[in-house]
């Protein structure tokens, strides 16, 4: 079988297929004793923009949504997949045919039968114009049949190349070979949704007492701006291993605030505000968390026509990505567990393997004085100082980290940065504009492969907001979409880019929170946090 | 465009002649009521104090206001406590910058925002009330619907679109505040100038004939200062604080710059993890400014106070 | 006063429609939309949402079409930002929120900052003054988003009385918080205007007159001095109040109460256009309704007071 992505979610099935005993005070799989009170509280920045599958485009709403419904496949703690509605799956040879068979024994809240005419009309759903589902793309990007054009309106969302079979026989087309098709049904966009009730409330389906779901919760509470409340579905197929009864969200949209509510106990998971970890870690050792996530953090230089000259020598990008102690901004600001980062891509990324850049391997002097001469190369000094603006969004941590590299490029090369932050809309429109000289940027990756991170720096490429063009990167990339094996390809790239430097990566991306104690089964190594609250228990003090 | 500074210079002498002439009698007096005022005139020697400090102050700073202390950063809460010997008599920031040299730099900042924008309010909030209430009638009914108007408008579209059109400075923050400061004190004073104009002494102006922008002047306005310099000095604390709202869209002050709002939100954010005096100082510098403020207000007050005289 | 009331009455309407016409302006020419995002969404289906929402019309039809939809249906359009709400949904939730929470601080306000400013007044320069003046300072000096963390800190974290936010309907403990930490500036501002406002009105000729003649005082201030104190404050108050029961960003950010301040700034953050236009209207109503029945009260205390030319 040729592989084009060099992960493979292998199926495993956990081995928990037991009971809560009646008595429910052990968990059915460890044996660790179990609180009584079964409710899990968690901190939310901001308010969800939507719970409807097809709708919702935000990682807080997405969370709420794999409670909620349940979709053909789910992933497990470590991200492979794993059955969700559907019992088994399969692909004909070419891999642009996928069967999914369903689980005869999954029902809605409302008591109906989940069948494959449920997920037809939920994916036809997300693609009818009328819908205007945000994530419709994620449907053309799944290259179903007909996917495109029914987004565009050219087609009916009725000849969208899914059917049922039966009613337990959901069957996809594709126009190309898709071998990860199936790890994309694990997504929100893809979830069943209950036609009759969506029809017959309108827009106001997804409010508490009208809503019918199929996953382990059903929604009893929602206030906008404060809480959103989940509790356990009774008619779930598989409820008898649900232990938490009570999911909570609350909405805190300041960090330090939250803190102080997960510390008075209000709170089972609460934030880490920034460069607040190192303390957390050392007084509560046990709650206090960090693992690698799939997000980068970056500046982009404006490399088209209205950027400034002197960042189209490639000496003066090459000095500044140099002067930067990234340990200083890792250990010394954020203090959470980030990765300094030489490359675009972050070394979580499955079947990436970091490739020893040229500046990844000195030390910071080495780099510092290399930076000098390059500037000196340049001609820049301190007698013809480089000027520029750097535009970043409003926030307390954007703003640590270009205080201190503007202060860097200063001592070290004598650059006068100037920084300049705006609200997120205007700068998100002055940075698509081109309209700047040096900008903030972060990425992350929609699944688990390097290419969701590296194809932005291609040409075609959407959020290339730089407007880097490399041919040679365009060429990789479009081979790594076909090629048996692109880890080459993508180390390649990396290559290049750290020879260009059209991006200064600054750092990678950690996961941090507190977690009470009490609260297990968190999914630490799904690196997509792709998180089910049916998973999770809270054990006895 | 050339002018003879001759010219100039002889109508500023004029002018300051007829000042003197016309306001001695309110202008003086309150001059000698107000220095009698022994915590008004304690406020404004303070307030001095604080805006000497502004400029004398970054001689003594051993830092700038945006150098990075590397040797603090990453524990600034066990490292970067005030000391003299580190040289940050105010200790550091989050960033390991030397909190004095911030302080000062952003009392500068916010002293101006505070006086500018209580200014603009002063000026523009008092001629336009004391017109709409004066003339009344169709006059006072279209100026304060505009007012209605301007005051439920979404202000940060107008701060945001200030920013986008023109660019950031600090005369756009100036802008900024200045747009909205005036709108209560309108109104307060439109309010006052209702029951003024109906008292007897405007009556009978009116009935010997005297002009209405006389009128205006030399009565309805002077009857005012007392209400509208103790809002005036109500109006300041909201005016620094809204600049680091505006500076929040990027309109304002950017880094390194800061200000007082700036350094107390900081503060306030970080005042749990051991690095109290992050909100102590700057804290410490708005609450003594404000109350000198509050005392001069009050102390304007009573100097003008008409019926004093 | 009828007359007077059904003439502002009918002004109010094109008011209102004036403001939707300067609020669309203002928010369709700010940057970016309401689906404007760190991914930019794929030309089609940004043009399926932008037909959705009717966004691809021009704006003198949006705009219509909104008015139509709010005096037809009285509806006001779905919200951009929460996809499953209405805008109807979103105040309706919000608005008894802030309404609690600002109603009850302005009670507290008004009731503790007249009281504080009439004792102050009247025992002007003792003990009790500078306790009424220095407390009204203080409590106006911190702002509310120091003020909020610190009481969390201590109800919340240290004695583990009070919820450290939420609201759940609006139980007891869960107003507590908010009230406190909105109603102590307002009530500050309010306490030194009645204190100076009453200095004032006591040093008047009819004051004077009427101690002449022996009339007690405790009956000298409350039916004489009282009315004309409370003018300026009540200029104040008008837009205080809106102030207060539309919100406070503050509160709903620190406490978490979901009321519309919060609702108002990340409308506008999230140029969630049909939030801030339907939070825009409601606040522009109450403006006017309250700056109405500011003026009633005008010539209620002022009976000379007169709205004709």
């Amino acid at each position: 079988m040729k592989k084009i992505f060099s992960i493979i979610f292998s199926v495993s099935i956990l081995a928990f297929v037991t009971n809560v005993y009646a008595d429910g005070h052990k968990h059915p799989v460890t044996g660790e004793l179990l609180a009584d009170d079964q409710t899990f509280t968690y901190w939310a920045l901001d308010e969800h923009s939507s719970i409807d599958p097809q709708i919702v485009e935000d990682v807080s709403g997405s969370d709420i949504i794999r409670d909620l419904f349940e979709g053909l496949l789910n992933q497990d703690a470590d991200g492979n997949l794993v059955p969700g509605v559907a019992e088994t799956w399969s692909a004909n040879d070419s891999k642009d045919v996928y069967t999914f068979n369903l689980r005869k024994n999954a029902k809605w809240s409302n008591g109906d039968s989940v069948t494959a005419h449920d997920f037809v009309y939920a994916w036809q759903r997300a693609v009818d114009p009328s819908t205007a589902s945000p994530y419709s793309w994620f449907m053309e990007i799944m290259s179903i049949k007909n996917g495109a054009e029914a987004i565009s309106g050219d087609v009916l969302p009725s000849d969208l190349g899914v059917k049922a079979i039966d009613d337990y026989t959901f069957q996809v087309e594709l126009t190309a070979s898709l071998p990860y098709f199936a790890a994309m049904t694990t997504h929100a966009t893809t979830f069943p949704t209950h036609k009759g009730v969506i029809e017959k409330h309108g827009s106001d389906w997804t409010k508490p007492g009208n809503m019918v779901s199929n996953g382990a919760y059903v929604l009893t509470e929602h206030v906008i701006n404060e809480r959103l409340v989940r509790e356990r579905n009774p008619m779930y197929w598989n409820n008898d291993d649900t232990i938490l009864e009570k999911v909570v969200a609350l909405v805190i949209p300041d960090e330090n605030q939250g803190l102080t509510r997960y510390m008075a106990g209000e709170l089972d998971k609460g934030p880490v505000p920034t460069g607040q970890f190192k303390k957390l870690k050392a007084e509560y050792p046990d709650q206090a968390v960090s693992f690698p996530r799939l997000c980068n953090y970056y500046y982009t230089f404006n490399l088209s026509d209205s950027g400034i000259e002197a960042f189209q020598d490639v000496r003066v990008r090459k000095a500044m990505a140099y002067a930067i102690d990234r340990n200083v901004i890792t250990e010394d600001i954020l203090q959470a567990g980030q990765i300094p980062a030489y490359t675009f891509t972050p070394g979580a990324t499955a079947g990436f393997d970091v490739p020893s850049v040229a500046f990844s391997k000195m030390s910071q002097d080495e780099r510092d004085a290399r930076a000098v001469e390059l500037m000196e190369e340049a001609g820049y000094g301190k007698d013809n100082p480089l000027s520029f603006t750097m535009i970043y969004n409003t926030s307390e941590g954007h703003k640590k980290i270009a205080t201190v590299m503007a202060q860097m490029w200063k001592q070290k090369l004598g650059i006068n940065a100037t920084m300049e932050n705006t609200e997120w809309k205007t700068f998100l429109d002055i940075r698509g504009k081109q309209d700047f000289e040096i900008a903030r940027g972060a990425w992350c990756g929609d699944y688990n492969e390097a290419s969701t991170f590296l194809d932005l720096l291609t040409t075609p490429s959407g959020y290339n907001d730089g407007k880097f063009t490399n041919a040679a990167v365009d060429k990789l990339m479009t081979d790594a979409k076909t090629a048996g094996d692109s880890t080459i390809n993508y180390t390649t790239v990396e290559r290049i880019l750290a020879a260009e430097m059209p991006v200064i990566p600054i750092y990678h991306y950690a996961g941090v929170f507190m977690l009470n104690k009490q609260l297990k089964g968190w999914p630490f190594d799904n690196v997509e946090q792709n998180w089910y609250s049916r998973n999770l228990y809270k054990i006895a003090k | 465009m050339i002018i003879p500074k001759d010219k100039i210079s002889n109508l500023s002498k004029n002018l300051s002649q007829m000042n003197e002439v016309k306001g001695r009698s309110l202008w003086q007096d309150a001059k000698i009521r107000f220095f009698k005022n022994k915590a008004a005139l304690f406020s404004l020697v303070t307030l001095l104090i604080v805006l000497l400090f502004s400029f004398i102050g970054p001689f003594f700073a051993t830092w700038s206001n945006e150098e990075i202390d590397w040797s603090v950063l990453g524990d600034i809460s066990t490292l970067g406590y005030p000391s003299i010997e580190t040289g940050h008599y105010f200790g550091t920031d989050e960033l390991g910058r030397d909190l004095y040299s911030r302080v000062i730099q952003g009392t500068k900042i916010s002293l101006m925002v505070g006086i500018i924008g209580a200014l603009i309010a002063v000026i523009v909030g008092t001629i336009y009330g004391a017109i709409a209430g004066y003339f009344g009638g169709r006059v006072d009914s279209i100026m304060m619907r505009i007012v209605d108007i301007l005051m439920s408008i979404p202000y940060m579209f107008v701060l945001i679109l200030l920013l986008v059109i023109f660019g950031r400075s600090i005369f756009m923050l100036f802008v900024g505040i200045g747009l909205v400061s005036w709108l209560d004190m309108a109104r307060i004073v439109r309010g006052q100038t209702l029951s003024i104009k109906k008292k007897e002494y405007i009556e009978a102006a009116i009935t010997i004939g005297v002009s209405h922008f006389t009128i205006i002047r030399r009565h309805i306005i002077p009857n005012l200062l007392g209400v509208v310099a103790v809002y005036a000095t109500l109006l300041v604390p909201g005016m620094i604080l809204t600049e680091s709202f505006i500076s929040f869209l990027g309109l304002g002050v950017q880094e390194p710059n800061t200000s007082w709002g700036a350094l107390i939100s900081e503060g306030a954010g970080t005042m749990r993890y051991g690095t109290l005096w992050q909100l102590l100082f700057p804290l410490f510098f708005f609450v003594i400014c404000l109350f000198s403020l509050f005392f001069i207000g009050d102390g304007l007050r009573d100097a003008l106070d008409p019926k004093d005289r | 006063m009828i007359k007077f009331t059904l003439k502002r009455l009918s002004v109010a309407i094109p008011t209102i429609l004036i403001l939707i016409i300067i609020s669309f302006l203002l928010m369709y020419s700010a940057p970016g939309g309401p689906f404007t995002s760190e991914r930019p969404l794929p030309e089609q289906v940004l043009k399926n949402i932008n037909a959705k929402y009717g966004l691809d019309q021009p704006m003198y039809i949006q705009m219509f079409n909104y008015v139509r939809g709010i005096v037809t249906d009285f509806d006001f359009g779905p919200s951009f930002r929460y996809k499953d709400r209405s805008v109807n949904d979103i105040i309706a939730q919000g608005f008894p929120v802030t309404l609690k929470y600002g109603t009850w601080s302005f009670v507290i306000a008004v009731l503790f900052g007249v009281s504080l400013g009439i004792i102050a007044a009247i025992k002007q320069n003792t003990f009790l003054d500078y306790f009424a003046v220095g407390f009204s300072i203080s409590a106006q000096v911190l702002p509310n988003f120091v003020m909020a963390p610190i009481l969390v800190l201590i109800f919340t974290l240290w004695l583990g009385w009070l919820p450290g936010g939420g609201w759940e309907g609006g139980k007891i403990q869960f107003v507590i918080m908010p009230v406190i930490a909105l109603s102590t500036s307002y009530m500050a501002s309010i306490a030194r205007l009645t204190r100076s406002s009453m200095l004032e009105v006591l040093n008047s000729n009819f004051i004077r007159t009427a101690r002449a003649k022996g009339i007690p005082k405790y009956k000298i201030i409350f039916s004489h001095a009282l009315k004309p104190t409370l003018l300026p404050v009540i200029s104040y108050l008008g837009p205080a109040f809106v102030g207060m029961i539309t919100g406070s960003v503050v509160i709903d950010m620190y406490f978490s109460t979901g009321g519309i301040g919060l609702h108002f700034v990340n409308g506008a953050l999230n140029r969630d256009y049909s939030t801030i236009m339907g939070i825009t209207i409601l606040v522009g109503c109450l403006t006017i309704t309250f700056n109405l029945l500011v003026d009633i009260l005008y010539a209620w205390i002022d009976p000379k007071i007169r709205y004709d030319s």
